[in-house]
């Protein structure tokens, strides 16, 4: 538990540095979003001024940071200028659609990197090993983007999912399972540009994580004691290699959450990513500022948790945390 | 035994990548923004040896393009013609060029050498995925130089140093580290202005991709030069009397290069990619200037995606330079050791 709120007030000042930073950062820019109304002849200066004003855009600069720690308290993370709404409203739809995509993504990445990397740690075959390798070589050097449009080609070549977007023309009217069964058609092509993306860091990590817990002297015992070798596997080697691959977890996060952004604007998926380049090209720093801070805090919340799993499988830790 | 073949052979291929990259405006048979408007999305032109009447030609030789007349962007060879290609021309240059130049190959009007198909404005595919080189390729290898060397720094005053200077250090890199890489390169790309020349547009991605990712090599060097600190020779060293420059010019940076040279080699493939991916979608460099990224974002049409495969080209030219560098990475890694884990 310590441990645990140790590092939540890490993730809280971690935050606090972000939102500084970044807040910082966007007000620095050059222009704003009133600087392009400007240019436009039918808007006079005073009422650019006027709008300024109103949105506390003339203000020095701490003070217009209290200003927007106040609307974060609020729940309303600011004013987005383009949309002339509270930034909570765009987002939360958005992150809700993202955190489908990357939760559904990492599930199923970590479902097949698992066993693929406990086969590959402990398969004697050399060319069962060798022919991963390469696959996995192979797969990593093929940029995400490459993998993102041919997965489109797939689509938009056969048919047999739709090419791009959350739901089709008419999903209000569907029925409750049709909607879902829409959902998750759309789901299968960015969720496995995703998997395909992060799958050969995984693999790999496992590979080499349960190849050096199989080495481990305990190991050797268990197999003395003649336990059936996917015992030793799975119940003595994987719980010790558990520990690196639960830290290896926040970072497919992050991976995910960044490559995410590519593949949903690439797809048309309706998440963060294309508001964010909305959001740049129109000059929205509020919703800007948004975006990032809610992609930090889903950063922080999936080190939480692997902590927390990191706490239910290794129970060294446990021990240490009494 | 076999590690020494695969790092030359990633090597001269990335060296052989670069060399061509560099040589664009002799290697292509075209300006990279020279439009022939009326051969939108031609395929590639196909290198005859034979001709009509079976009659062998050592020299290739091309057919001009004719319009099928019908549907637009469908083509057919005028076979009344053929075109030797010419080697070490002197053409005149593009649009916007200055001079004439030599190039490599070339063919006569009204007869065009399009090796690799033409884009939706006419322009030689070939030309720009050279020219497009340039940008990408650079851009990767400059802003690693960037955020290596700026890590390098921060990492070796805050391992050397220790104390609060390591901990204000270390804490920053905690802040960058916190942020989804791509969003916080999006969000300093956010700040800057929108439209800039190609050569502005050039500098700041590398400027930005550099300077976003200093924490992770910083983080990297830190841990090895705390390590290193503590070794008897340094401290003998110290014994001596021996500054703090001495120190980590002469015992401490020699550890750390082996360190830097493995993360280079995984960073670059990752700059290149953000290059292409700023680009691709707008927020990188610019047309009419080709880089692999802005070449890429006709795809995101989807008739070019399902019909002109030669407009994947840009695409399928970082897979062999990614292997390369992959290769690199892992002989490197082996060479000079696993204490850069």
């Amino acid at each position: 538990m310590l441990r645990l709120a140790r590092r939540a007030l890490h993730g809280l000042f971690v935050l606090f540095g972000v939102s500084v930073l970044s807040f910082v950062l966007v007000q620095l820019a050059p222009g704003d979003f009133f600087a392009e109304m400007r240019l436009d002849p039918r808007i006079s200066e005073a009422t650019v001024r006027a709008l300024r004003a109103r949105h506390g855009l003339d203000r020095p600069l701490p003070e217009r940071y209290a200003r927007w720690v106040a609307s974060l308290a609020r729940g309303e993370l600011g004013y987005s200028f383009a949309y002339g709404t509270p930034v909570a409203s765009l987002l939360w739809p958005r992150l809700r659609n993202t955190l489908l995509l990357t939760g559904t993504a990492t599930a199923a990445a970590w479902m097949i990197a698992v066993p693929i990397g406990v086969w590959w740690a402990s398969t004697r075959r050399v060319a069962a090993r060798r022919g991963l390798a390469v696959l996995m070589a192979t797969l990593l050097a093929i940029p995400d983007i490459l993998l993102a449009l041919a997965l489109l080609l797939v689509a938009v070549r056969t048919g047999w999912f739709p090419a791009g977007g959350m739901t089709s023309v008419g999903h209000e009217h569907m029925s409750r399972g049709a909607r879902l069964w829409d959902i998750v058609s759309h789901l299968v092509l960015p969720a496995t540009a995703l998997v395909l993306c992060v799958l050969p860091a995984l693999t790999r990590h496992v590979r080499a994580s349960v190849a050096s817990a199989l080495g481990a002297p305990f190991v050797q015992a268990a197999r003395g004691h003649g336990l059936p070798e996917w015992r030793v596997v799975f119940r003595h080697a994987l719980p010790a290699a558990a520990n690196p691959l639960v830290s290896l977890f926040g970072l497919s996060v992050a991976t995910l959450t960044s490559m995410s952004l590519l593949v949903e604007v690439v797809m048309s998926w309706p998440g963060l990513g294309p508001l964010l380049l909305e959001a740049i090209l129109a000059r929205d720093f509020y919703l800007v500022l948004g975006l990032v801070l809610a992609s930090t805090v889903l950063l922080l919340a999936a080190n939480i948790l692997a902590d927390l799993l990191l706490l239910a499988a290794d129970p060294r830790i446990r021990a240490e945390e009494t | 035994m076999k590690v020494p073949g695969k790092l030359t052979l990633a090597a001269s291929i990335l060296g052989g990548v670069h060399v061509a990259a560099l040589a664009a405006g002799f290697l292509a048979p075209y300006g990279p923004t020279e439009q022939s408007r009326a051969w939108p999305y031609a395929p590639p032109t196909r290198l005859h040896f034979v001709d009509d009447v079976g009659r062998l030609h050592l020299r290739p030789f091309v057919y001009a393009l004719a319009d099928d007349g019908t549907v637009s962007g469908r083509y057919h060879e005028d076979r009344s013609q053929l075109f030797p290609i010419r080697f070490l021309v002197r053409s005149s240059a593009a649009l916007g060029g200055s001079g004439e130049r030599w190039r490599l190959f070339g063919v006569d009007e009204p007869a065009r050498v399009f090796l690799l198909g033409t884009d939706g404005f006419g322009r030689d595919q070939l030309s720009r995925l050279l020219h497009g080189a340039r940008i990408s390729l650079f851009a990767g290898l400059l802003a690693t130089g960037i955020s290596l060397g700026l890590g390098w720094v921060l990492g070796t005053v805050a391992g050397f140093y220790g104390r609060w200077t390591d901990t204000v250090l270390m804490r920053a890199a905690d802040v960058f580290l916190a942020l989804p890489w791509l969003y916080l390169l999006f969000a300093v790309r956010a700040v800057l202005p929108l439209h800039l020349s190609a050569d502005q547009a050039f500098l700041m991605l590398v400027l930005v991709i550099g300077l976003v990712d200093w924490a992770r090599p910083a983080r990297l060097v830190r841990g090895l030069v705390l390590s290193e600190r503590e070794r008897n020779y340094v401290r003998a060293a110290r014994g001596f009397g021996a500054s703090d420059w001495y120190l980590v010019r002469r015992h401490i940076a020699p550890q750390t290069f082996g360190l830097l040279l493995t993360q280079a080699a995984l960073l670059v493939p990752q700059y290149i990619l953000a290059e292409v991916t700023l680009s691709f979608l707008g927020l990188g460099v610019g047309e009419p200037v080709p880089s692999w990224g802005n070449m890429l974002a006709a795809l995101q049409r989807y008739h070019v995606l399902s019909s002109y495969w030669w407009m994947w080209a840009p695409g399928l030219a970082l897979v062999p330079v990614f292997l390369s560098y992959s290769a690199l990475s892992e002989a490197l890694h082996s060479r000079v050791g696993p204490a850069s884990s």
